[in-house]
């Protein structure tokens, strides 16, 4: 349905290119690369916006690495999940100030690559060098793990088995990359870079169920990066390398594709009565400089796919997006954002009501 | 099999206590399935016992035990770990700690901050005069404390460097730093991947050398080699995966033979005398003190499962007397028992790896 619904728009919007001819300005002089890593959806409106300047104060000698995962908790504290010379966890207060460490020397954390909030302000964090997902209670101590660290000794005494990508296995991943939950509680992880599946489990991390496999047909992932849960308990997955966002219902059933966004590298969905899906068609690392002006983007979006608006660009200044990883979006028009190659957090104040 | 029984176990264990319920009334009936089942032990866990100060966690941990005085012993595997590269090689050092709490779970202190051997943590055990000795995995090394934290003596060599595409490189010459691959002569004294310690009343040293030795190594007090024996197989007196060892009053020793899913007995000379069967995949095994001595052994989950996890409380002929527990997460749950403690037959100290937690269990009705 809303497959067919997008076609229509994008057959519409194609015939429509030639009369608005300052629209997709050079959109001939394309190249592959730009044409596929632009976002389908054209003339979408811009959301006025500013990034807070310096924002996060870090003390002297602490520094973020790349800016992997951001998060906030009840309170508007902000977490970061950070790629120092080891990987990190830090909490910041709603004005920025620098709180404390959590999880410092922790064993999961080896390769930071995402960190979320839940509703009893649990902070997790989701590693990708561990493969692991690591629940901290509020007070910053570990109430729960998911997934293994793979035994450094199995690697020191040989090459270890290569990982069946037919039989991931229950309880281990294989470069996990998010979390989230739905109102029961239960835990959803995408997983990931090895595998290509979403997986349910409950509130006490026993398995439920999976949905995924390596591909790009419906239902099927190709790097899944990044997820998000609606209030129903429907699963949004940033279908990475397929260039689209793939929607599951509970049972994680496939339930439809939203592909006109460009390559969302991250979601974020806000909470309230009125939830909306921020996607961001992230300006990928590939030493491609062209793809700087055809991406960098964040869409936001109704749940069912409706594209309302977009803000941001590819690049290093204030407000713009060098390689944007994680989005918290607890309240819809105050962002948090972090980036990989800038090594920053933003914190950003939309518009979305100012022409 | 083992995945079937695991499907089958909670309704197994609603089972026995219903059937407990109508014993009173209908306890003759069900006597002869009674039998056939393994009374469950009731008991208390509990996983906040061990109080870490705010900046240190714990990792998998891998190692517990307590010494005469009730302190608990914690070797785990913090990660941590650090390298540094010299020309082709790359050399390997931390990832693990040992921290040492009082009777009541206070914190104490840290030993061996730093030391050479601690890499891989995968077991500690404290011996009749409260030594400490810490197994690691990683670097070879069995390596003994005195009460106060000193370092008094160490086992085995640690490979000198890493190459991470596979294999560890050796020192040049002797072959010691290969971890006891016995370059065309008898397996000695060096290990390749240790597992576990226990001692005979002599005070004579048993080492079960796990993974691809698949041994037991019988060294005297002192720590001179004495002798080895076993192999990787399934016959009697072989192993495949000895993930840890105990010895009883008698000097008989006992070794959880994980991938034959057996615990074997051999005497004290390395005679196989009797196996015991059907407690699942011995993980961690545990023989009390005492004049009444029991034999402890959890049928572990593997990491990427959470089936069995129940643990075995035996004679020491191998009589089942009950279990306890099941995998998970949450308390009362055990998450791959690698170790357990049992100084006190009723006050067990369990080190989980997959939760990274000790837990301390407490035992009830015991008869």
């Amino acid at each position: 349905m809303k497959i067919s619904d997008q076609t229509c728009l994008i057959v519409a919007l194609l015939w429509a290119a030639p009369v608005f001819a300052q629209a997709p300005a050079g959109a001939q002089n394309l190249s592959p690369a730009a044409i596929a890593t632009r976002a389908k959806v054209q003339n979408v409106p811009e959301i006025p916006y500013e990034s807070v300047p310096n924002f996060l104060k870090l003390p002297p000698n602490l520094y973020l690495g790349e800016g992997i995962g951001i998060a906030t908790n009840s309170k508007g504290h902000v977490f970061v999940y950070t790629r120092s010379q080891r990987t990190r966890l830090f909490e910041f207060d709603q004005n920025g100030a620098f709180v404390r460490e959590i999880g410092e020397g922790l064993y999961g954390f080896v390769f930071a690559h995402a960190v979320r909030v839940d509703p009893q302000d649990n902070i997790w964090a989701v590693d990708e060098g561990a493969n692991m997902v690591i629940k901290f209670n509020p007070e910053g101590r570990v109430v729960m793990t998911m997934g293994r660290r793979p035994e450094p000794a199995d690697a020191l005494a040989g090459a270890p088995p290569a990982p069946d990508p037919a039989n991931p296995g229950k309880y281990v991943f294989n470069r996990p990359t998010d979390v989230g939950w739905d109102a029961d509680g239960n835990i959803f992880v995408t997983d990931g870079y090895g595998n290509s599946r979403i997986v349910k489990y409950d509130k006490n991390g026993r398995f439920i169920t999976q949905a995924g496999t390596k591909g790009s047909e419906p239902g099927q992932l190709n790097l899944p990066h990044s997820m998000a849960m609606d209030a129903k308990g429907n699963a949004y997955v940033a279908d990475r390398s397929n260039r689209r966002i793939e929607v599951f219902d509970n049972d994680l059933k496939f339930k439809t594709i939203y592909d006109n966004v460009g390559t969302p590298w991250e979601l974020c969905i806000s909470p309230g009565p009125h939830q909306y899906l921020y996607s961001s068609n992230t300006f990928p690392d590939n030493n491609d400089y062209t793809l700087a002006t055809v991406s960098g983007e964040v869409y936001k979006m109704e749940l069912d796919g409706t594209v309302l608006g977009k803000f941001g660009k590819a690049g290093k200044q204030l407000g713009e997006f060098s390689g944007l990883h994680e989005i918290d979006c607890r309240n819809p028009d105050v962002l948090y954002t972090s980036e990989i190659q800038l090594w920053r957090a933003q914190k950003l104040m939309l518009h979305p009501t100012k022409k | 099999m083992a995945g079937a029984e695991a499907d089958a176990a909670p309704d197994q264990e609603i089972e026995v206590s219903t059937k407990r319920f109508f014993c009173a009334t209908v306890c003759l009936l069900s006597s002869g399935l009674l039998s056939a089942q393994v009374a469950e032990i009731s008991f208390d866990g509990n996983i906040n016992f061990l109080k870490l100060p705010p900046n240190i966690h714990m990792g998998e941990a891998a190692g517990v035990a307590t010494d005469s005085k009730g302190n608990i012993f914690v070797y785990t595997r913090t990660g941590g770990e650090s390298g540094a590269m010299g020309g082709s090689r790359f050399f390997t050092y931390g990832g693990s700690r040992l921290f040492v709490f009082d009777s009541t779970g206070k914190y104490l202190r840290e030993i061996g901050t730093g030391i050479y051997g601690f890499l891989f943590a995968q077991s500690v055990r404290v011996d009749a005069q409260d030594n400490i000795w810490a197994v690691d995995r990683g670097s070879n090394n069995i390596i003994k404390f005195d009460a106060a934290g000193r370092f008094l003596q160490v086992l085995s060599r640690k490979p000198e460097s890493v190459n991470p595409t596979g294999g560890a490189g050796g020192g040049e010459g002797g072959g010691r730093g290969g971890g006891g691959r016995g370059r065309g002569g008898v397996q000695g004294d060096n290990f390749n991947r240790p597992t576990d310690i226990a001692w005979d009343p002599q005070g004579n040293m048993f080492v079960s050398d796990a993974y691809s030795s698949a041994r037991i190594v019988k060294l005297d007090k002192t720590g001179r080699f004495i002798k080895t024996w076993g192999s990787k197989g399934s016959e009697p007196g072989q192993f495949d995966m000895p993930n840890s060892v105990a010895v009883d009053a008698q000097g008989n020793v006992y070794v959880a033979d994980l991938g034959n899913k057996r615990i074997q007995v051999f005497d004290n000379d390395g005679n196989v005398k009797s196996q015991i069967a059907d407690v699942g995949s011995p993980w961690a095994i545990c023989i009390s003190p005492g004049a009444h001595q029991y034999l402890y052994s959890a049928n572990s989950n593997p990491p990427d499962s959470m089936d069995n996890g129940e643990i075995y409380r035996m004679e020491l002929d191998g009589k089942v007397l009950g279990k306890f527990g099941t995998a998970g997460k949450l308390v009362k749950e055990f998450g791959t028992v690698n170790e357990i403690d049992c100084r006190n037959p009723n006050t067990l100290y369990i080190g989980e790896l997959t939760n990274w937690r000790v837990q301390k269990v407490t035992l009830h009705a015991a008869k």
